[in-house]
């Protein structure tokens, strides 16, 4: 499936990247290349199969309900690029 | 003053030495710390040197030594790569966009080796989060190959690789997501082992694709990765994708004896793309098998073809949420005066990640997209079970398989750099093991004109002995693993 | 043009775990911000989600107790999406095989009847942070605290017509869920949050129109207005030949009117896919019994059970049953009593009317179920007249002791004994001759109104402790024997 500029720009701001203008063709062309490797996978009958997200099909274990975290604000906060009074900070948001 | 031989010396004779309180742990430590010094200006093999810490946990070690309370590891000195989080170190992923980052907490392995009593010496380079076969995608500069300046080490774990080549450490963490232990450990003659998916936690090492990663040791023989292995396998009641299955003492249990193993050979491995001189060190080295005992047998691997386009749909995807974490607002790169909320997002994502970061992020999440999801992503995981069951088939008549580690030998920068595709193809015969989640070795085969290839053995799930028995009855018939590379740098 | 509402509803429940669904941090509402959120919490690279098991059960409770079925191999998604208060960039969620799978659950409504509703599904997830925007002044901050909080997410089919349907379904939602024990229900802090999927067409009409979702409602009574407001505003689009937008929108209780959703203009492509750090969770049938086998008397069961048990009335089941702890304490009442209509009655008259003034639960009523039943005791035994009994009822509420010592302290005991009253009534009748000769001449009707001149005048003697009924008694054969 080839791909336009125009998508590539579309995905680009599902994922939160920018692209420059300048870098659209390039980012465009090599993209097309990694689609057209993968592209392949049309080539092969899967009607039959079951999806496999696991190598190992195993089974979900499950923990018990208990509180083991302490507040550790302060060490986990240390790399915060922007905080103030405990909260992070972000750029005002308007719902 | 420290013979430099101790820096080719293997983990086991070492550990020997430390017992046998013929050299301490801080000796040791100085040694390597001195060769950082001395090669790691030409290398960029390290790029966080954990000087005085790792001093200290050398007397530490040297402490717990004189009073007999060794255990198998302690006082031996590791670099890790820096894709594990290491509490108080700086760890980041090779990327920009972590330059900062300074975690509150242990990666399970890193915690596990602590216990251990081994001494971090620092934190290796790498492709930007794992996202590479050259290393060049590192935000901190590629790393060199110590057997050719001018060569890449492989990658991702090619800070790792050349580290150990070098006799920088005497052991090495890396991960493996597609190759990046065996072809790296190929590109630098070394001995790397990818664990069965789910042998080793994955907790506190930073997610590239979370159904394929799998971290593992790296070293000068495989016997150093059965006493590795050891220490880092085992269920992890913080990952839920560990397997709780009995871990053995893969170095007690090491058996010299394969008499009567057989060894598939994929015919879709050993065909006509195969290069020449890599056939024949392979070759050589399955010859070496042979004559100890093993069986050669030719197999099939029908679905290999759709290993790469299988991969390349499944790790972006995963990957593309798995980076989706790394936004400006809790930790890692934030850019300069957001103006809103979007904007935050655009530059500190595109600013924080490099060129074939973005590329697999914007590839998997096209693949997860409406409208793509049943063509892309779920076709993927139908062709993985496919791929899977090819090579379960294959082992109900064969113990270990074998083939290359990586194609051909190191290659020079920027060979590879402008088309993403011939890049892909370094891991062309690694991924499909990712993809069944088996454990794959890679042992030293020998040379093709001074630069080192690798032979990739492949086990059955959760059977990393029969690899390594394979793999250290090889090194006990060969030198090829003692082979280093002669490092005349100067002091630039 | 007339119009009808269709309507289907989102619940996001808040799971009364202790701690969090894939972390260990405590899930306790209101700590200082980000106190309550770790590493995983945050998303911290390498950090991985370790799943809790009483989510689990929850969730499995829930699905027996409206007879759905439970999935018994079911999986995490991650549903991708960019937001400040969405740590990893994606919510763990379960998109392609939930854990609790269709169902159908009658809501009794108040005539006695029910209204059936089908549950399509109900799945496992993580709450989102807070995003604050009221304590600085150019940015926005964030609390993680409520992040990994475990959600239950009960979605219905389009089922519902009018609002007070949907009120109904919340209501007897919110009873089932405490009955259950796996939610506080406590709207004020966020355990339930509604979405309500609303479209118009015409009455008559079979196709769907366009809809809209409003967001995050967290009251019963913001359910019911948020529904009239959008009902009229979309009726008013339609009316004036507009077309409704597919929009998400927000409820603001104070101008009393929805308005549309800034932040959820972008269209959003959510990418689910199976959540590769968890595995299936899969239940075998030896698991599904035996979570069952602990379920509750649920309300429907414990509704029949009082109208048989206690004869009660469907009205005053209907009135008892919904609160957990109120049909507890009832039961408790009865217990020490044995009297099911004056225990219903006291709840739900004297003791209801006196919390709410209070503003206060049934869990923190300062009487006991013991002590009140005490006081009906003494009702049904004849020492307290029921004017009595309210004045004991106020002293029990300000902790005088129990009944009995309060009649004591108060002398408070109702005259009963008939000699004592026999006095009484013979000394009214001799003191009052013309009163007497009236009631005489008078016919029945208005003898009846008559004989309150006597009561009036026995009671004051009594300060008011004369046992009416035998007064009554006592006084008609008094007087008919002056004849």
């Amino acid at each position: 499936m080839p791909v336009s500029p125009e998508d590539i720009k579309n995905v680009a701001l599902l994922a939160r990247l920018s692209i420059s203008t300048s870098d659209l063709a390039e980012v465009t062309e090599r993209f097309g290349r990694v689609l057209q490797l993968v592209d392949e996978l049309n080539t092969i009958d899967t009607s039959e199969v079951m999806p496999m997200s696991n190598p190992h099909d195993m089974e979900q274990r499950l923990r018990q309900d208990a509180v083991t975290e302490t507040n550790n604000r302060e060490a986990l906060m240390a790399s915060a690029p922007a905080q103030e009074q405990g909260y992070f900070l972000v750029p005002k948001v308007i719902d | 003053m420290v013979d430099t031989k101790l820096l080719t010396t293997p983990v086991s004779q070492l550990r020997q030495l430390l017992q046998e309180r013929d050299i301490s742990s801080v000796e040791l430590t100085q040694a390597y710390l001195n060769q950082i010094d001395a090669v790691n200006g030409a290398l960029n093999a390290v790029i966080t040197i954990c000087r005085e810490q790792a001093l200290e946990e050398a007397r530490v070690a040297d402490a717990q030594l004189a009073k007999g309370q060794a255990k198998p590891l302690t006082g031996i000195p590791i670099l890790h790569k820096d894709i594990f989080c290491t509490h108080g170190v700086r760890t980041t992923c090779g990327s920009r966009m972590l330059d900062q980052f300074i975690p509150a907490y242990d990666a399970t392995v890193v915690s596990k080796l602590k216990a251990e009593g081994v001494v971090v010496l620092g934190k290796c380079n790498m492709d930007e989060f794992a996202m590479g076969s050259s290393n060049e995608t590192s935000y901190f500069g590629s790393v060199k190959n110590p057997w050719n300046l001018d060569c890449v080490p492989g990658g991702s774990s090619g800070g790792s690789a050349a580290a150990l080549a070098a006799g920088m450490a005497p052991l090495v963490t890396g991960t493996d997501t597609g190759g990046s232990i065996r072809q790296p450990a190929s590109l630098c003659g070394i001995t790397g082992l990818k664990p069965t998916y789910g042998r080793v936690s994955r907790l506190g090492i930073i997610a590239f694709a979370s159904s394929l990663d799998q971290a593992g040791p790296m070293a000068r023989t495989a016997e150093d990765c059965a006493l590795a292995l050891t220490v880092m396998a085992g269920v992890d009641a913080g990952d839920s994708t560990s397997a709780d299955m009995p871990v053995p003492d893969f170095h007690a249990a090491l058996n010299t004896d394969i008499e009567g193993l057989r060894i598939g050979l994929p015919r879709e491995y050993f065909n006509d793309d195969l290069d020449d001189a890599v056939r024949n060190r392979v070759m050589t080295g399955l010859g070496e098998l042979e004559k100890a005992g093993a069986t050669l047998v030719d197999i099939d691997l029908p679905h290999s073809h759709y290993a790469i386009a299988t991969y390349y749909v499944i790790a972006p995807a995963e990957a593309s949420a798995n980076l989706a974490r790394y936004d400006g607002v809790r930790f890692g790169h934030r850019c300069d005066k957001p103006k809103d909320l979007v904007d935050l997002y655009l530059r500190s994502r595109s600013e924080g990640f490099g060129e074939e970061v973005q590329r697999r992020i914007l590839v998997g999440t096209y693949a997860l997209s409406a409208g793509f999801y049943d063509a892309y992503f779920n076709k993927a995981q139908q062709v993985r079970r496919i791929i899977a069951q090819d090579f379960h088939r294959a082992f109900e008549d064969v113990d270990v398989i074998a083939g290359p580690s990586a194609p051909g030998v190191a290659f020079p920068f920027g060979a590879k750099q402008q088309d993403p595709v011939a890049m892909y193809m370094e891991d062309i015969y690694t991924l499909a093991v990712n993809l069944a989640g088996l454990p794959g070795l890679s042992t030293p085969a020998g040379l093709i004109d001074g630069m080192p290839v690798g032979l990739q053995l492949i086990g059955k799930p959760f059977d990393e002995q029969t690899i390594l028995n394979m793999a250290h009855r090889l090194q006990l018939d060969t030198d090829w693993h003692m082979a280093h590379p002669n490092l005349e740098i100067s002091a630039s | 043009m007339n119009w009808e509402m269709v309507m289907g509803l989102e619940v996001h429940l808040q799971l009364a775990t202790q701690s969090k669904i894939f972390s260990g941090s405590s899930t306790q509402f209101g700590g200082a911000p980000n106190e309550q959120a770790d590493a995983v919490d945050l998303g911290m690279p390498g950090m991985l989600p370790v799943l809790n098991e009483e989510a689990v059960r929850f969730a499995v409770r829930f699905g027996l107790g409206i007879g759905a079925r439970i999935g018994e191999r079911s999986v995490f998604d991650r549903k991708n999406y960019f937001y400040p208060d969405l740590p990893k960039g994606y919510q763990v969620s379960q998109f392609f095989a939930p854990i609790v799978c269709e169902g159908l659950f009658e809501v009794p409504l108040e005539d006695g009847s029910f209204f059936p509703v089908r549950i399509t599904r109900a799945h496992l997830e993580e709450d989102a942070g807070k995003s604050v925007h009221d304590i600085f002044s150019q940015e926005t901050g964030i609390d993680l605290n409520r992040a990994g909080t475990p959600l239950l997410e009960i979605v219905t089919e389009p089922d519902f017509r009018t609002a007070e349907q949907a009120v109904s379904y919340l209501k007897a939602l919110h009873s089932l869920v405490t009955y259950l024990g796996i939610s506080d229900g406590n709207m004020a802090e966020g355990s339930m949050r509604c979405d309500i999927n609303i479209s118009l067409r015409e009455k008559g009409s079979e196709g769907l129109g366009t809809r809209s979702e409003i967001k995050n409602v967290n009251s019963f009574r913001f359910v019911e207005r948020a529904i009239h407001s959008e009902y009229a505003r979309q009726a008013d689009l339609l009316e004036s030949g507009q077309t409704i937008t597919q929009e998400t929108r927000l409820y603001d209780a104070e101008q009393n009117t929805t308005r549309s959703m800034r932040s959820k203009e972008v269209a959003n492509d959510y990418r689910y896919f199976p959540e590769p750090d968890l595995l299936p969770i899969v239940l075998d049938k030896e698991y599904i019994e035996a979570v069952r086998a602990s379920l509750p008397e649920l309300p429907e069961a414990k509704r029949a059970r009082f109208a048989n048990e206690f004869a009660l009335s469907k009205y005053d089941a209907a009135l008892l049953v919904p609160n957990h702890a109120m049909a507890d304490y009832f039961e408790s009442v009865v217990k020490s009593c044995g009297s099911p209509k004056l225990a219903a009655n006291w709840i739900l008259g004297d003791l209801s009317g006196a919390l709410n003034r209070h503003e206060m639960t049934i869990q923190n009523s300062p009487i006991s179920a013991n002590r009140l039943g005490g006081l009906i005791a003494r009702i049904e035994d004849g020492t307290l007249s029921s004017k009595l009994a309210k004045q004991v009822f106020d002293a029990l509420w300000d902790q005088e002791g129990d009944a009995d010592q309060i009649i004591a302290a108060r002398s408070l005991k109702q005259v009963s004994d008939s000699g004592a009253l026999e006095t009484m009534v013979e000394d009214v009748i001799s003191q009052n001759p013309d009163q007497v000769a009236q009631y005489l001449a008078a016919d029945e009707v208005k003898r009846k109104k008559l004989s309150g001149f006597f009561v009036g005048q026995i009671m004051k003697a009594s300060k008011g402790q004369a046992n009416p009924k035998i007064l009554n008694e006592l006084l008609l054969r008094k007087l008919t024997d002056q004849s």
